[in-house]
């Protein structure tokens, strides 16, 4: 039986205390040990960017990191987007744009775009389209994705919405 | 798509890291940024016994320009090349080039010293490296040696760190006054692998080139550096009918790999392609 870690997970400011063994994936510690399953997993060799959560605020795909490497820093995932009934800027642009169809790609595109715009407030459609260029979407909805992720740019610039969750 | 089992230690410092590696030696794997180990282990294709995870050892994490070189320490990010490291050509090559490795997010975990190590042909920092002449900075628990990029890559994914052996740095060449550079990849989409690519630097001077550095990656087991060609361009005036020339040369000289996505002969063709925009963007 290989050995177990007892760690503590810090996700959306919530400690989760579990005990994983040491190839247990970020990804699958967040669902299935801190029942967050709002990460999705995909092709878990991080090429399709389902499992996008912010690590210390850095988007990372969280299928190529082991959890007991996410010990001691600030997980965040999309249940920890919305503040209460209000959704994030994010959110209420994909609901507005027909941002998603399926859903499936969604959270991942989400914490995408969180991490890149609390980055660099200002990017521009061009630099977003490269940046969203790395997540897959089986719906192929992409042209809604864009001008959601470019709809809550404007307003996130306009209001910023706090980070700290 | 679940790695097998294995041992975790996370060492704090570059010495207790080639301690560990010291103590596990061929069981033990450098985990730094993960986004081809991982990857490799979601798949099994790699099953290392042990894992040192180098990412708490803050005293890699650095980027130290010295007087003609950078010094890059083993827990660079890519993402700290989004902007020029350092004033000058080498901070805008470096800045130019980081935008075609992989993806955004990959970009933020993946390292600059980690892509050298695992030495994929298609990488973009391994065709730097040769192309620039970089030094390695190789540690274990007897000490450090340093090794020439020409002596470093050995073919695909295998290089001159041996298994106690940590790729603690790297030094590229400050560019002095007077370098420029141009970089061409052809992909299929954005932040697939190179089919081909191309990297040049050229210093000119009263409208001739006085120096130059030309190498091709993505086509063979390893970045090719194409010094002859090098010499070809010093001492002539830019000119579209020499880079033309030079490109098939390149193209000549190098009989490409072949894989699923793209034969020999396809890859042929996009050496002359890649050379030439490549030369041209740097006479630019």
């Amino acid at each position: 039986m290989a050995e177990k870690h007892a760690i503590t997970l810090n996700a959306n400011g919530k400690d989760y205390r579990i005990s994983v063994e040491a190839r247990r994936t970020l990804a699958d510690a967040l669902r299935d040990d801190c029942g967050l399953t709002g990460t999705h997993l995909g092709c878990e060799h991080g090429v399709c960017g389902a499992c996008t959560v912010l690590v210390d605020g850095k988007p990372v795909r969280s299928c190529l990191m082991f959890a007991v490497q996410a010990e001691g820093q600030a997980v965040r995932t999309v249940e920890g987007l919305a503040k209460g009934e209000v959704l994030h800027p994010l959110q209420k642009a994909f609901w507005e744009n027909h941002g998603l169809q399926c859903g499936f790609c969604t959270p991942g595109f989400l914490m995408l775009a969180t991490g890149a715009l609390e980055a660099e407030p200002d990017l521009s459609e061009a630099e977003l389209r490269d940046i969203l260029s790395s997540n897959l979407c089986r719906c192929t909805g992409y042209q809604n994705i864009i001008k959601s992720v470019c709809a809550a740019a404007s307003e996130m610039r306009a209001c910023p919405p706090s980070a700290d969750r | 798509m679940k790695p097998a089992s294995f041992v975790y230690v996370r060492p704090g410092s570059r010495s207790e890291i080639v301690a560990a590696l010291a103590e596990h030696g061929a069981d033990g794997k450098v985990l730094a940024g993960g986004q081809s180990l991982v990857a490799a282990m979601n798949f099994r294709l790699a099953r290392p016994g042990v894992i040192i995870d180098i990412n708490r050892a803050g005293d890699l994490d650095y980027l130290r320009p010295s007087g003609d070189v950078l010094a890059i320490g083993a827990l660079t990010r890519h993402a700290a090349f989004h902007k020029p490291p350092v004033e000058g050509p080498l901070g805008a090559l470096l800045a130019k080039v980081v935008r075609h490795i992989a993806h955004y997010p990959i970009r933020q975990r993946g390292t600059f010293t980690g892509s050298l190590a695992h030495a994929d042909p298609a990488s973009e920092w391994c065709l730097v490296a040769a192309t620039l002449g970089a030094e390695m900075v190789i540690a274990n628990n007897n000490g450090e040696r340093t090794c020439p990029a020409a002596e470093f890559f050995r073919g695909t994914f295998t290089t001159a760190v041996g298994e106690q052996d940590l790729l603690a740095e790297v030094r590229l060449p400050m560019l002095g006054a007077g370098w420029r550079s141009g970089f061409h990849e052809f992909s299929r989409r954005a932040g697939d692998f190179a089919l081909a690519m191309s990297l040049a630097a050229l210093k000119l001077e009263n409208g001739v080139i006085t120096a130059a550095r030309l190498g091709v990656g993505g086509v063979s087991d390893r970045a090719i550096r194409l010094s002859k060609l090098e010499q070809e361009l010093v001492g002539k005036p830019p000119s579209k009918a020499l880079f033309q020339d030079v490109a098939a040369s390149a193209q000549a000289g190098i009989r490409p790999t072949a894989d699923i996505h793209g034969s020999s002969e396809y890859r042929s063709d996009l050496i002359r392609a890649v050379v030439g925009r490549a030369l041209t963007e740097a006479a630019a």
